[in-house]
């Protein structure tokens, strides 16, 4: 069991700002996040754009700026779960929360702070309107483990680099590959691409082009699939499995049901210090939304410095908290 | 000002006035008319939430290649397909036509 003042969600720049703002309070955090390292869509999306409207960094990359936040809060010593989902929220006895991740690790904590961004990112699913039906029963996303398909008929669906690395590899474990793809050309790696088309030409993979899967049947498990052509009509193909990798897409989850007040995917806040309608759970960054929000991280920021004002004045109701400047005090860490 | 069409997934016609002056593309004008568009990426051709159908025969610059890309992580592409975040409202694009094309689930 992990134990913290401020359990915060969502590794993104304002997660682990909260982390410095707790600091300099005295106030031990941990982070909880679905994606395998810290840094939220800077690092998963867009890690080599240049940010330009970070105060006092003409021109930062967003790689760069997650490093940067990463050395200002080490002194800080925050705990990480990475790669894990927060999934049930539950108040104790004494008052605490308690969280659980999909994988079973228990945090409890007094103070929540969902820093959650967009939310979290989950595989993008092709709207075929019975998908969901042959989920694990011959559909996946994520290939966890290549040795399912050794010696099985699959189709691989999707253009980007993912796709075109599945092909290759799975060539050499699977019975049979096709990878289908809207276009003609790939944009993927430059070798990748290559090596697909190589693998074609030698008759070891089957590479339909400017097509796309529209349709799968089948009775238990995955039987066929309907491939649409943009020019001759559509066709059928035997498989024992589809796997769409489209990339990720981002969703609110688990917190959806966690009884905040929530709006067109955000959750709804008050702006004296970003509460929720949950006492003792927050809410900062791109996943709260208030009359005048913007998506900034800068205004990210600023609401992580206020939020915990008010989670440092809950946890110790009989003492007067003052500001003190860095500048003064500097930095003192755990 | 010029004016551009915009069906929703319903097919309910919605006419936008805009002014092209003000650096506006037109997942950011959907949006400002409260039209179901999520943008989800703020603009950066990194999501396909404001994927549309160009239903006019309105000259468009040509999708760059993270437009391209990311079309190919999007569903029910067709040849008219476009990013609405990646199409800066110009004066040329007055009577344009577009119509959303479906969410991914």
């Amino acid at each position: 069991m992990i134990e913290t003042d401020i359990l915060i969600i969502g590794a993104g720049p304002c997660g682990l700002f909260t982390v410095f703002e707790a600091g300099l309070v005295q106030l031990r955090c941990h982070l909880i996040d679905a994606l395998p390292q810290a840094g939220g869509q800077l690092t998963e999306i867009y890690p080599k754009k240049p940010i330009y409207d970070i105060p006092g960094m003409p021109e930062v990359l967003a790689g760069d700026l997650v490093k940067q936040l990463m050395e200002q809060i080490a002194p800080f010593k925050p705990g990480f779960t990475l790669g894990e989902r927060a999934e049930t929220i539950e108040k104790m006895e004494d008052g605490r929360f308690k969280l659980i991740t999909n994988r079973g690790t228990v945090h409890v904590a007094p103070v929540i702070a969902i820093a959650g961004g967009l939310g979290c990112f989950e595989p993008r699913k092709p709207p075929i309107s019975n998908i969901f039906d042959f989920e694990d029963k011959g559909v996946e996303y994520i290939i966890k483990d290549p040795e399912l398909y050794r010696d099985k008929q699959i189709v691989i669906a999707g253009g980007g680099d993912s796709a075109l690395d599945w092909t290759i590899f799975l060539a050499d474990v699977a019975k049979e590959v096709m990878l289908v793809h809207r276009r003609k050309g790939f944009r993927g790696a430059p070798d990748s691409v290559a090596k697909v088309m190589e693998l074609a030409d030698a008759g070891k993979i089957k590479l339909i082009t400017e097509a796309e899967v529209i349709g799968l049947n089948g009775d238990d498990r995955l039987e066929n699939v309907v491939i649409k052509h943009k020019r001759d009509g559509e066709s059928l193909q035997k498989t024992d499995h589809f796997i769409p990798l489209f990339g990720l897409s981002p969703k609110l989850g688990p917190m959806a049901n966690w009884g905040l007040n929530i709006t067109k995917n955000a959750i709804e806040v008050n702006t004296f210090d970003y509460s929720t309608n949950v006492e003792g759970i927050f809410a900062i960054g791109d996943i709260n939304t208030y009359p005048g929000k913007l998506k900034l991280i800068l205004c990210g920021f600023h609401e992580a410095t206020l939020m915990v004002q008010s989670a440092w004045k809950m946890l110790n109701p009989d003492r007067k908290l003052t500001l003190k400047y860095t500048t003064v005090q500097g930095v003192k860490g755990f | 000002m010029i004016t551009i069409k915009v069906i929703d997934r319903e097919g309910k016609e919605h006419k936008l006035e805009t002014p092209t002056d003000m650096n506006l593309n037109l997942m950011e004008l959907c949006k400002a008319y409260e039209l179901p568009v999520e943008g989800t990426c703020g603009g950066m051709a990194l999501c396909s939430t404001c994927h549309v159908y160009v239903e006019s025969n309105t000259e468009l610059n040509e999708a760059n290649d993270d437009e391209e890309d990311m079309l190919d992580q999007a569903f029910f592409v067709e040849e008219n397909s476009r990013l609405g975040c990646q199409l800066k409202l110009v004066d040329e694009m007055d009577g344009m036509v577009v119509r959303l094309a479906p969410e991914s689930l």
